[in-house]
């Protein structure tokens, strides 16, 4: 299979205006994705799924990723004149980063017999802008499991041909895959509280100590 | 009768029994039970009434595949938030006298999921539950188990008097309300008339 830069270069020759970034993964599996623009997401699906030397007919997965507000730190050497010497000094320097969501999409081919391709597409934020493309009229098996993300994650489909939920009932307003997901209190009656379970047990048992 | 004239008796073919155990000894020794499952304890259960584990030595072969006909519901497997509501009411449409097996942990607790956002924490909470069996699954001969205890429990139980059984008590409720899905968890998210946290001595 090509590489990911040079499947990057074609989808962006192909697709007018899309705009690719290779994602980097350092694990040892080395798994780069694709994140694609919400806009071009369909088209530059469409090209993975009928290039001739691609031909990524099958998505395998679909996953969705909660990235919540984060203040992303990274060392920076900086020369700087120290005692009338300049030296280079090492400076932490932060930066905040805006919560955001995503959904990933493995695809592989059956008919090539190769892949992942690793698909990323990104929302706005958290609250409002949570609606991405659906790819479930190229692949079907995506189908379900947008439901599931719809409903865990809740992340919206546009072009879904039946978004609802999947696993919790229709009046249920959370979405419990989120990080910042308040479950109800029910810790009534917990013979072995252990972790956060114990200060969510104290509650209900103000008399007795809750020992680890 | 003395139990000395009774053992006599018994001796020449004549057995002298009370209404209460007669009564009690069919039905215990006929327990029909809700052909249900709703995760992998069901699988052991499945196992359980077929030919190696032959549940059917006592009385409780035949599954009912509907609640109108069943006497036993044993609750095998993870009871979700999104099914509970289906259980107590197939509890509710069972005739009395009505008896619950909490089959595996998930059934009796929540099990391994207790601490999730989508299975309830024990079946107990809803409607009474007369054999709880832990395990994850529970091997058939822990279901065994359950029956037999369930049969002594049928056994002792009273047709007359102030603690006579569930059943012929018009004042004790047949059928538990069904709980709501609401916004955020099960509406209520106990009834409180069946369960009370047990208290943790530490």
């Amino acid at each position: 299979m090509e590489t990911l830069e040079q499947i990057k270069t074609r989808a962006e020759r192909v697709v007018p205006g899309a705009q690719l970034t290779i994602i980097k993964n350092d694990s040892p599996s080395a798994q780069h994705s694709l994140l694609v623009a919400v806009e071009h997401a369909f088209a530059v699906a469409k090209f993975l799924r009928d290039d001739p030397a691609l031909r990524l007919d099958y998505c395998s997965n679909v996953s969705g990723v909660d990235f919540l507000d984060a203040e992303l730190s990274e060392k920076v050497k900086v020369k700087k004149v120290v005692d009338g010497v300049e030296k280079e000094v090492e400076e932490v320097r932060k930066t905040k980063r805006a919560g955001y969501l995503e959904v990933v999409y493995h695809l592989y081919s059956m008919s090539l017999k190769h892949g992942p391709v690793i698909l990323r597409q990104r929302t706005g934020n958290r609250s409002d802008t949570v609606a991405v493309m659906s790819l479930t009229p190229l692949w079907r098996s995506a189908e379900f499991q947008e439901r599931e993300v719809f409903d865990l994650y809740g992340i919206h489909f546009y072009g879904h041909p039946d978004l609802r939920r999947i696993l919790m009932w229709d009046g249920f307003k959370d979405h419990p895959m989120r990080k910042d997901y308040q479950e109800p209190d029910d810790y009534e009656y917990e013979p072995t509280p252990h972790d956060d379970v114990c200060d969510k047990t104290k509650a209900h048992y103000p008399k007795q100590e809750v020992k680890a | 009768m003395d139990d000395g004239l009774k053992s006599e008796l018994t001796k020449q073919g004549i057995y002298v029994v009370k209404l209460e155990q007669l009564y009690n000894w069919g039905r215990s020794n006929s327990v029909w039970p809700l052909g249900f499952g709703l995760a992998c304890c069901a699988i052991e259960m499945i196992a359980a009434s077929m030919a190696r584990f032959d549940l059917s030595r006592f009385g409780a072969e035949v599954f009912r595949p509907s609640p109108r006909q069943a006497d036993l519901m044993i609750v095998a497997g993870t009871v979700t938030k999104k099914m509970a509501p289906q259980v107590v009411r197939l509890y509710n449409q069972m005739p009395e006298p009505k008896y619950v097996i909490a089959m595996g942990a998930c059934a009796i607790s929540g099990g391994p999921f207790k601490q999730g956002y989508n299975v309830l924490k024990g079946i107990d909470r809803y409607i009474p539950v007369d054999v709880h069996i832990p395990g994850c699954p529970p091997r058939p001969e822990a279901l065994i188990h359950a029956f037999m205890t369930l049969q002594r429990k049928i056994d002792a139980q009273k047709v007359f008097g102030p603690d006579r059984a569930r059943h012929f008590d018009a004042s004790q409720p047949s059928e538990f309300p069904i709980p709501l899905y609401g916004e955020h968890d099960l509406v209520p998210a106990k009834n409180p008339n069946v369960w009370e946290p047990p208290v943790v001595v530490r």
